[in-house]
């Protein structure tokens, strides 16, 4: 493995539904340990495009690569097993599963004992199905979700459980973190919060962090760099500074605002 | 700690199922009971396979599967065949039932359980009644006249199948493997993106579920003097969905207390033909209206005993993770 290979490459990718053509033509690069920001005006293809990532759609054209592997056309559960996880815009816990139990379902896949070897309770399940859990702990302890640890996800606060959902995707184990609108619907005292969540991971986790997000002090105060879409295409891409100042931004999206 | 904790409990249960067992079959050899009253309780076990068995695909995993009995007739034929027709013994002909059984679910699950909720149902609905409709024209089996069987099925063996498919179901669910299966029925979406094979863990849960399907089949092939294709039309499919919706989804001991009360139900409104169904309908339209979560909601009977732990937490090897 190269240094100088971008952690993900997209190469003009791009999804077409019918005659609707969502997403066309994206380049993208991230470096490792780069946290770089998504904006774009409502319906241009945002989350669209993280389900191209992510797997939920097969692009129609292009390709995407994760450490200079093609990930074109595996399923959504082996992408992230290679390293992409994600958040979502509506929030998708597993409701009526506990704290710790969300995260356990994302260590599953790391999981050694057999179905079998749970089914007749032989040593190896209770060894794995311990190990699993002291390591959930330890991970909630670092959200300082531990003290809600067996409460359902559902009976949360609406911040925690997006703090909850960040974790989960976080157990996972990815290179590359997909973070979709984590601020939606959230006070400015909890967007606070969530600013110093995302450095707090970025120090504790060797990550790369793309997020979507609409407010734009966050984006303009966590990332390194912005790409910008509009109809499914990139307009723009550069640090905040030059996105602030970019006309074809200021036009597209961030209207009066920043002027 | 925890685990010994709970391994009490666990044990505590095991203990009380035997006493349970042996209080039952000394009734039945010193002959207090009648054969009316054996065969309820024979019904009973049966009923309870079924309910637990479906519960893991509907009340688990999710997947709204309508075409239980079609299971339940593949184990009773295949089970039929190997002990008469084949003249080989029960208990051989029991586990053929149910491995018949499994992979007649493998086969039916792999192409259907792309499909969601009422496609799923549509599907698996159709499935039952081509099973029907197949058994009713091989002549080998008898046709529509039935297959006669002989009466082999003993309160031990029911007692043994039942004790055991509610061990590997519990054993199931209370693992990573079960809460895989969990995930995909709060959100397949989500189980994805954590990296769950959902189509792995939908058809080994329909697999499991169909395994002990055709368990049950086999025992209530052996319970009668003849199977006919007609004992196993969709209505009995709806039988068994109504165990698992009215105990509650997600909650194994309700299957298994609505699969006693309605099996009691029913054998009591036998009296009164005429308006059984009627009533067997109203108390089911009432339970909906007042207790539309089931019996025991997702909760578990366990739960009602512990009492309300803190949350520093250890692993629980119980039935907590059911309890989600």
């Amino acid at each position: 493995m190269t240094t100088n290979t971008p952690l993900l490459k997209v190469d003009n990718a791009g999804i077409q539904f019918g005659g609707l053509k969502a997403v066309q033509g994206v380049n993208v690069e991230l470096d490792r340990g780069e946290l770089v920001g998504l904006i774009g005006p409502n319906g241009a293809g945002k989350t669209t495009f993280f389900n191209l990532l992510t797997g939920v759609y097969v692009p129609t054209e292009g390709s995407i690569s994760l450490n200079g592997e093609k990930l074109n056309k595996q399923a959504p559960y082996k992408i992230t097993r290679k390293g992409i996880s994600r958040t979502f815009q509506n929030i998708r816990l597993f409701s009526e599963l506990s704290v710790i139990d969300n995260v356990k379902v994302a260590y599953h896949s790391l999981a050694k004992h057999s179905i079998a070897s749970s089914i007749f309770r032989v040593p190896g399940h209770f060894s794995g199905e311990t190990e699993m859990h002291e390591k959930a702990v330890e991970f909630l302890k670092i959200f300082n979700l531990d003290r809600f640890m067996n409460e359902k996800a559902k009976n949360l606060p609406y911040g925690q459980q997006r703090r909850l959902e960040i974790a989960r995707a976080l157990a996972a184990n990815p290179k590359l973190l997909l973070l979709d609108e984590p601020a939606a619907g959230m006070n400015p005292q909890e967007t606070q919060e969530l600013m110093k969540l995302i450095a707090l991971i970025r120090e504790k986790f060797d990550l790369t962090v793309l997020l979507i997000e609409h407010d734009m002090a966050l984006v303009m105060g966590v990332c390194d760099r912005i790409y910008v879409l509009d109809h499914g295409q990139l307009i723009a891409q550069g640090t905040p500074a030059e996105i602030r100042n970019d006309p074809k931004v200021i036009e597209a999206y961030l209207g009066e605002e920043v002027s | 700690m925890t685990i010994l904790k709970s391994a009490k409990g666990f044990w505590l249960s095991i203990l009380l199922s035997i006493i349970l067992f042996a209080i039952i079959q000394f009734l039945i050899i010193g002959e207090y009971l009648n054969g009316f009253y054996i065969n309820t309780i024979f019904f009973m076990g049966i009923n309870i396979i079924l309910a637990v068995s479906l519960h893991l695909i509907i009340g688990i995993t999710g997947q709204f599967s309508i075409g239980h009995a079609g299971f339940l007739a593949v184990g009773a034929y295949a089970s039929a065949v190997v002990s008469m027709k084949l003249g080989l013994p029960f208990p051989l002909a029991i586990i053929m039932g149910g491995l018949v059984a499994a992979i007649a679910g493998l086969v039916i699950g792999i192409p259907s359980l792309r499909l969601k909720g009422d496609y799923l149902a549509i599907a698996t609905l159709g499935f039952g009644e081509i099973v029907r409709i197949v058994f009713l024209n091989i002549d080998y089996v008898g046709g529509a006249s039935g297959l006669q069987v002989s009466h082999l099925t003993t309160w031990p063996w029911v007692f043994v199948c039942m004790m055991i498919t509610l061990l590997v179901i519990r054993n199931f669910t209370n693992s990573t493997h079960g809460r895989a299966c969990i995930s995909i029925r709060e959100d397949e979406t989500a189980a994805d993106a954590m990296g769950i094979n959902t189509t792995y863990y939908k058809v080994v849960a329909f697999v499991i579920g169909s395994f002990f399907a055709g368990i049950a089949g086999s025992l209530y092939a052996h319970n009668f003097y003849i199977i006919q294709p007609s004992n196993f039309g969709f209505l009995k499919s709806f039988d068994i969905l109504i165990y698992v919706v009215l105990g509650g989804l997600g909650s194994m001991s309700g299957a298994v207390v609505a699969a006693i009360l309605l099996t009691i139900i029913s054998t009591f409104l036998q009296d009164f033909p005429e308006t059984r169904m009627v009533i067997y309908s109203i108390l089911l339209i009432v339970m909906m209206i007042y207790r539309p979560q089931g019996l025991m909601g997702t909760r578990e009977i366990t739960s009602f005993f512990k009492k309300k732990k803190s949350v520093e937490g250890g692993p629980k090897d119980d039935n907590q993770h059911t309890v989600a």
